[in-house]
């Protein structure tokens, strides 16, 4: 049982245990198109005969494409490895929504025409108006980087191998809160963005719930490059620390900007921060950011290491979150198609219920009755150019 | 203090991005939209003169600026020139340079890809210093001289140089200019490459300040460019310049006054105000047109 593939079968065998026929007479031919997505089998044994169709919609163009970049090499390089299994191959097909939710809409009407399960898409924004379509057409979605609250609420046919920023930023501020002892802070978010007007609202709640002081609330638009005069303002209160809920575009300039004038107190970041372009861009001005994740990307698990080492190879760089979400996201479905031997959307959506306790590189992973992850957070502080485990 | 000059920085900027727009509008008549395309281009280059080039940025400046000049030849040529005759070429230059400004973030798309670009960070000169409590950076400082010796200049060049008066006999009346054997073509276009390379040292100074470079920036600043300029006055250079410090001013007291949340609804707001207290802008005249 040390391969990635024996690990996750066995799970999905085990949820199979009650439905598995014994099948395995192997005529799957030409009975009607619908029979085709229907194997037999179960678990690793499940042999489904045409690829499962999957879509998936990731931004990779507009203000989101660097996350969408990363999922895209995440979801091709777990397809690769899904290939190397036996039984059940995979038809993968990604979309740009070009970080538009417009054009979400659009792709997500196109792909429910022929796909079995939808991946993505990168944004809440864009989520919360392209999976009513999903929704409606009966075609399960596996958000692999949303974390607004809401977005398994929209229907049954919507999950998420993503923890909610709800999940992460409380465990964040506390740690925060134990780690400098913090007492006051200045909170800072940009409030045309569901994703980080949600992350405000979760580290607002989070920081009243510690007893931390919030002296003041500062907000900007998701397009702002200058934060000077805010930041002035935000000095102006002597907090210590500065809480900010903003995507990677806003976060490395105001991160910079927050240095040059003299702003020394760490700098407590929502999901947007956890990217290690902030490093790279913002070199020293990073040191000392505080970031909740999803993904330790320093975890010792053979899976985790197994994935690295896959990534590095075929990409010649290191993946961040989203690409090891995306990645989690194939194997789930992988699991969730195994789990009823069949690809289709109906069969996907019940194999996404029985999830639990899933060996993924995100940790031990399952999906809860509201249609969420569940798995272990960690937070973390850049240190040195790196994200370091702070608790 | 550090908003003050938080104000002044954001505002210099402005200004020299409106004043390029004026230029054209006060000696032609014209608004050259693809003006914010020339300012995020010149963002890129800039990024792409110094992280690839491995040129200092001082160097790459003026280099970024004589980019913008030739940018500024071939729209006047593209997308004025071959209208100029046509009864309607206000709204027809209008039209073909928003279609030419989508081409060149079409072209920088295609060479750049999506992603927010940055200036290597070692490019920078590290020194802070204080002025009167405030801190303030080697760069932001150089910023400020740069963009105001520049308005400077483009002032004295129209008020004081042969050219200038050429500039302003078009301004005037292009066929009286033409009688008086001013080549109006040749001084249209020197105006194009100026107001061009204007708006590329601003669109590279901006991408220094903030140290990051979009696809979207020009559009971005476009909005606020007009502002500056109509309330400048339309066509006027001090009105630019003076229209430019004012709403930076506006936006960073906003902040610290009011709210951040009311930045724009407050700058632009008191745009408004200005308008309908003087509906031809601070410096503008309604019937002498200056260059």
């Amino acid at each position: 049982m040390n391969t990635t593939l024996k690990m996750l079968a066995g799970t999905g065998a085990l949820a199979l245990v009650l439905t598995a026929c014994g099948g395995g007479d192997g005529g799957g031919d030409s009975g009607g198109d619908g029979g085709e997505l229907v194997g037999s089998g179960s678990g690793d044994s499940c042999t489904i005969d045409s690829p499962v169709p999957v879509g998936a919609v990731v931004s990779l163009t507009g203000a989101a494409a660097s996350y969408g970049e990363s999922q895209r090499k995440g979801l091709e390089l777990a397809a690769e490895k899904l290939a190397e299994n036996e039984g059940v191959t995979y038809d993968l097909k990604i979309e740009d929504d070009a970080t538009d939710p417009k054009q979400g809409i659009t792709v997500f009407e196109d792909l429910t025409k022929d796909r079995s399960v939808i991946i993505g898409p990168t944004l809440s924004n864009t989520a919360f108006q392209a999976q009513p379509i999903a929704q409606e057409a009966g075609v399960p979605v596996l958000a692999i980087s949303n974390t607004a609250d809401g977005i398994t609420a929209q229907g049954d046919y919507i999950f998420r191998d993503s923890l909610t920023e709800a999940q992460v930023i409380p465990q964040t501020v506390e740690v925060a809160k134990e780690h400098f002892g913090l007492e006051k802070v200045v909170v800072m978010y940009s409030n045309d963005d569901a994703f980080t007007e949600s992350g405000y609202k979760v580290f607002d709640q989070a920081l009243q719930d510690q007893g931390v002081e919030i002296l003041d609330t500062l907000t900007f638009s998701k397009a702002d490059t200058d934060f000077r005069a805010l930041l002035t303002e935000a000095k102006g209160q002597d907090p210590d620390a500065v809480v900010v809920s903003g995507l990677i575009e806003a976060a490395i300039p105001l991160v910079t900007q927050a240095r040059e004038l003299g702003i020394d107190v760490p700098i407590i970041g929502g999901n947007g921060f956890n990217n290690p372009k902030l490093m790279s861009d913002s070199g020293e001005a990073a040191e000392g950011v505080v970031v909740g994740a999803a993904w330790n990307s320093a975890s010792e698990g053979d899976l985790n290491k197994a994935f690295l080492a896959d990534f590095e190879e075929k990409y010649d760089g290191q993946p961040d979150q989203f690409a090891a979400q995306a990645y989690t996201g194939m194997f789930v479905v992988d699991a969730a198609v195994r789990a009823n031997c069949s690809g289709e959307p109906d069969d996907i959506r019940d194999g996404l219920t029985t999830i639990k306790d899933l060996d993924t590189v995100l940790g031990t992973f399952s999906i809860n009755a509201d249609r969420d992850a569940e798995h272990q957070a960690v937070v973390q502080i850049v240190e040195d150019g790196s994200f370091k485990p702070l608790n | 203090m550090q908003q003050l000059l938080n104000g002044l920085f954001l505002g210099s900027l402005y200004a020299l991005f409106a004043i390029g727009f004026t230029l054209v509008f006060g000696i032609l008549d014209r608004l050259n939209l693809a003006h914010p395309a020339v300012f995020a281009a010149a963002a890129f280059v800039g990024i792409e003169l110094v992280a690839v080039g491995g040129l200092s940025i001082w160097v790459a400046l003026p280099l970024v600026a004589l980019v913008g000049a030739v940018l500024g030849l071939i729209i006047e040529r593209v997308a004025f020139r071959p209208l100029k005759g046509r009864p309607d070429a206000h709204f027809a230059g209008l039209i073909s340079s928003i279609g030419l400004g989508g081409m060149v973030i079409a072209l920088l798309l295609w060479r750049y890809g999506p992603d927010t670009r940055r200036f290597p960070i070692e490019a920078f000169p590290t020194q802070t210093f204080e002025v009167l409590g405030a801190r303030v950076t080697v760069l932001q400082a150089a910023l400020l001289v740069i963009s105001v010796v520049l308005m400077a200049g483009l002032t004295w060049l129209v008020a004081r140089t042969r050219l200038g008066r050429a500039m302003r006999a078009v301004a005037e009346n292009p066929r009286a200019a033409t009688v008086l054997g001013i080549n109006v073509d040749r001084v249209t276009a020197t105006t194009f490459a100026l107001s061009s390379a204007l708006g590329a040292v601003a669109g590279a100074l901006f991408a220094m300040n903030v140290n990051s470079a979009q696809l979207g920036m020009g559009s971005a600043i476009e909005l606020k460019g007009l502002a500056v300029i109509i309330v400048g006055g339309m066509g006027s250079l001090p009105g630019a310049l003076v229209g430019g410090l004012v709403l930076g001013l506006a936006e960073v007291f906003a902040v610290q006054y009011i709210g951040s949340s009311w930045r724009d609804l407050v700058a632009f707001g008191l745009l408004f105000l200005l308008l309908v207290v003087r509906p031809q802008g601070l410096f503008g005249s309604r019937r002498v047109r200056e260059v």
